[in-house]
């Protein structure tokens, strides 16, 4: 489905991850944050570029992969991700939801 | 993005298996990542799972545990415990699953409380040095009833 984010229409699935990584830009990405309440600062944009590298290696990302990230740890990414972090960290960085349960 | 009338999980666990105590952690984890609150009562035998000395070496029940599909003879030899647990480690290694001790740490720095059930400490004679550094406290069970303090808490026995 499209959906209006920003400017642009987007492609969306029925929880509203982004489709094709190619539509995802900093506005777009700014556009997501604020719909889930959240301000990007310097340290919430390292975790998105840290999650993209993830994505980009196809390396599945998990909680405990956080722990090892050396970026953040657990409890800074429950704060500035409130409300199921990986969940919105991948909403808001463009890419698929993660399907691990732990 | 629906969401969900799950708000607060409640565990209660009671046994001293790998299995059970994995069951307890994925699923108290899995709540913290979907926004929902979480917290674990460790009573009985699931202390071993928060007694220092204790929680690596947690383990498989190879006897009386039908699911298994080994004879209940065979299953009570010396070493048939302990092969039965190396191999479901290294299987949960495959698939990212942190140890006990670690994926205690996980469970406290994503906000899920974990409690020490007051009656069975003093039955087993424990010391709070026994037990995790990461124990939010002891509780007596109507304690952790009143912990139960809104709608959409659900409270599960393991």
């Amino acid at each position: 489905m499209k959906k209006v984010i920003g400017q642009k229409e987007i492609d969306v699935n029925e929880e509203g991850y982004l489709v094709d990584f190619k539509q995802w830009d900093r506005e777009v990405c700014e556009c997501i944050a604020g719909e889930c309440n959240i301000v990007m600062t310097e340290k919430h944009w390292e975790v998105i570029e840290y999650i993209h590298d993830k994505h980009e290696n196809q390396e599945p990302l998990s909680i405990r992969g956080i722990k090892k990230s050396g970026v953040i740890n657990i409890k800074e990414f429950y704060q500035l991700f409130p409300g199921g972090p990986l969940k919105k960290a991948t909403l808001i960085a463009g890419i698929p939801k993660p399907k691990s349960c732990i | 993005m629906s969401e969900s009338k799950v708000k607060k999980m409640l565990f209660i666990l009671s046994k001293g298996t790998i299995e059970n105590a994995y069951a307890a952690f994925v699923m108290a984890n899995g709540a913290r990542m979907e926004g929902i609150e979480s917290e674990i009562f460790f009573t009985f035998f699931g202390l071993e799972a928060i007694q220092k000395k204790k929680l690596e070496h947690l383990r498989v029940a190879t006897v009386g545990n039908p699911a298994m599909h080994m004879p209940t003879m065979l299953g009570g030899l010396p070493g048939v415990e302990a092969l039965a647990t190396k191999m479901m480690k290294k299987e949960m290694e495959k698939l990212d699953m942190p140890p006990i001790g670690e994926f205690l740490e996980i469970l406290s720095d994503s906000g899920c409380k974990l409690w020490g059930c007051k009656l069975a400490i003093d039955m087993f004679h424990l010391k709070e040095e026994d037990l995790i550094d990461e124990l939010d406290g002891i509780l007596t069970i109507g304690d952790f009833y009143n912990r139960a303090d809104q709608d959409g808490t659900h409270l599960l026995f393991i």
